[in-house]
């Protein structure tokens, strides 16, 4: 059967390219970087010179570039790093109700120990407002932290303008980019950005490994605490094949990145195009001018969305929901909640994330399976266009 | 590893009794506000026992494949037979289901509950298994989910 992998933002497969450069860092290249003898210096070369790959891609100097273990680390590294190093500047927080939840969650955790969040709502283009922003802030507020693509609807942030506001206020900006990365231009140095978490496996690189770019000169404290990697940042005997993996990734990503933002977004357009033609009573989340190039959220209306997702699952196709019924805590995708979608149409919706290994065959076949697999539970469903909710 | 069994997919993918009966004896609509799924039944009753049911279901995989069950359970049963039905034989019926998907199956159980009242009450009928029984009340609370 045709297997068809549509869920590029939950993670990607690692490229053979990163593959073949991480492998000698298994086996003959296995040296502790902190040990000074020939094979540990070799590994920490390889370590600096993946650090470059990796502030190349961003703009920044290798030395603002501190690995950790992937995206929700860079998270709580941000969160709590600031929480502890302003906490005597103040005790607000200000980020949006459409973040990961390993920033809800760490946010969650502070409020329960005496810091004040404000959760900013989002446009019905997925946006949060910068007039919001600027009047939440307080001479309290220590942290902005706004991510640059959410990872459900792909909506892409007004970067920039929120770096421009945190700095005109002194207060220091972190943005979540695991989603932005290697899918829209991103320069932390133009774009005013502080603090920025990044993930690997989402770029073609393996999971479980990341990075925390720190501006020079933020202040903020450690997350984890022990030995003296990563120049005292981070502590942990370095995962060296998984840092020279995303290193590689991201050198990749610069170089193929024209070519993969015009090869997700024509297929990511064709997608919508065809769905809204073939069927009917589908809508599309989000802003279609401000988005991660990839990304096809939709509503398909009197449906839900795991029902829909086993059944392309036995066709081989491989998609996301944000229905209650297929999350573990019964609990509808937030994102979809702050875009003000009601909620039986957020059971309806699925997300389709094209990366650079879809075909336009690949397009073609889950339209198809798509268009009679709808058909079908509309048939089983107690609701319809006729009877409406 | 497969998150339903292959009977709950088998009635899921293929559901039996899909439909509305046209002039039913009993029609009941149901659904759980713990995540808006929503069955409907319809029956056809001769002679006190369930001659025909279908049903239409807007929910997941388990939720259909609940319904599914649920009619093939009680077509050819008595009433009395049928309001006996819990939500724990629907699911034992099935081989099991995901713990956290055992309320899908309540809302089969009810939506027949649902059916059958609305038979009794348009013919004047009483049933010891409707005892207590309010078609309106939206409670999918835990204590109504049994195993
Ligand atoms: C926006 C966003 N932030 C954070 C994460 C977590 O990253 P990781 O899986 O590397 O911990 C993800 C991954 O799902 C994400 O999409
Ligand atoms: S209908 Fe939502 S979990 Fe079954």
């Amino acid at each position: 059967m045709r297997q068809v992998y549509l869920d590029y933002s939950a993670t990607t497969p690692v490229k053979k390219e990163v593959l073949d450069a991480m492998l000698p860092y298994f086996t003959e290249h296995f040296g502790n970087p902190s040990s000074i003898y020939g094979i540990g210096l070799e590994s920490k070369d390889a370590i600096t010179n993946a650090r470059t790959q990796v502030a190349k891609l961003i703009n920044a100097d290798p030395a603002e570039v501190f690995f950790d273990a992937g995206g929700t680390e860079s998270d709580n590294w941000a969160v709590f790093g600031i929480a502890d190093a302003l906490k005597d500047k103040g005790n607000h927080i200000i980020t949006t109700k459409i973040e990961h939840h390993a920033m809800l969650h760490s946010c969650e955790f502070l409020e329960k120990h005496g810091y004040d969040v404000t959760y900013l709502g989002i446009g019905p283009d997925g946006r949060i407002k910068l007039d919001e922003l600027e009047a939440a802030i307080t001479d309290k507020t220590i942290l902005i932290s706004v991510m640059m693509v959410n990872n459900e609807i792909g909506t892409i942030q007004p970067i920039k303008e929120i770096g421009a506001i945190a700095k005109k206020h002194g207060i220091v900006f972190h943005t979540d980019a695991v989603q932005a990365l290697g899918n829209v231009p991103i320069d932390v140095k133009d774009m005013g950005i502080d603090l920025m978490s990044m993930s690997s496996h989402k770029i073609y690189g393996p999971k479980g490994i990341g990075a925390l770019y720190i501006r020079r000169g933020v202040k903020i404290s450690n997350y984890l605490h022990g030995g003296a990697q990563e120049n005292k940042r981070r502590a942990g005997t370095e995962n060296l094949p998984g840092i020279i993996g995303f290193g590689k990734a991201a050198e990749l990503a610069g170089e193929n990145f024209a070519e993969h933002v015009k090869h997700c977004s024509e297929l990511r357009n064709y997608l919508i195009d065809e769905v809204l033609k073939r069927i009917p009573n589908v809508k599309v989340n989000g802003s279609m001018e401000y988005r991660h190039p990839g990304n096809a959220n939709l509503t398909f209306e009197y449906i839900e969305g795991e029902a829909m997702l086993l059944m392309l699952d036995a066709k081989g196709i491989s998609v996301s929901t944000g229905s209650a019924c297929s999350s573990t805590s019964l609990v509808p995708s937030h994102v979809l909640s702050a875009l003000g979608i009601p909620v039986e149409q957020i059971h309806g919706t699925l997300r389709f994330t094209i990366g650079d290994f879809t075909t336009k065959e690949d397009i073609d076949y889950v339209v198809e399976c798509l268009s009679e697999i709808v058909g079908t539970l509309r048939g089983v469903s107690s609701v319809n266009s006729k009877k409406g909710w | 590893m497969a998150l339903y069994n292959d009977k709950v997919m088998d009635h899921f993918m293929n559901p039996r009794n899909v439909g509305e009966i046209e002039n039913p004896d009993g029609s009941g609509t149901y659904g759980s506000p713990v995540c808006g799924d929503m069955m409907m039944i319809t029956i056809k009753v001769d002679n006190d026992v369930i001659t025909d049911a279908k049903f239409k279901t807007f929910g997941c995989g388990s939720a259909i494949a609940s319904s599914s069950m649920a009619t093939e359970m009680i077509i050819g049963k008595t009433i009395d037979e049928a309001l006996a039905i819990t939500n724990k034989d629907i699911v034992d019926e099935l081989g099991g289901l995901p713990a956290i998907k055992l309320h899908c199956s309540v809302l089969a159980d009810h939506a027949i509950k649902c059916a059958i009242y609305d038979y009794a009450q348009k013919n004047g009928k009483t049933y010891a298994g409707l005892e207590g029984f309010d078609p309106n009340a939206d409670d999918d609370d835990e204590e109504a989910i049994e195993q």
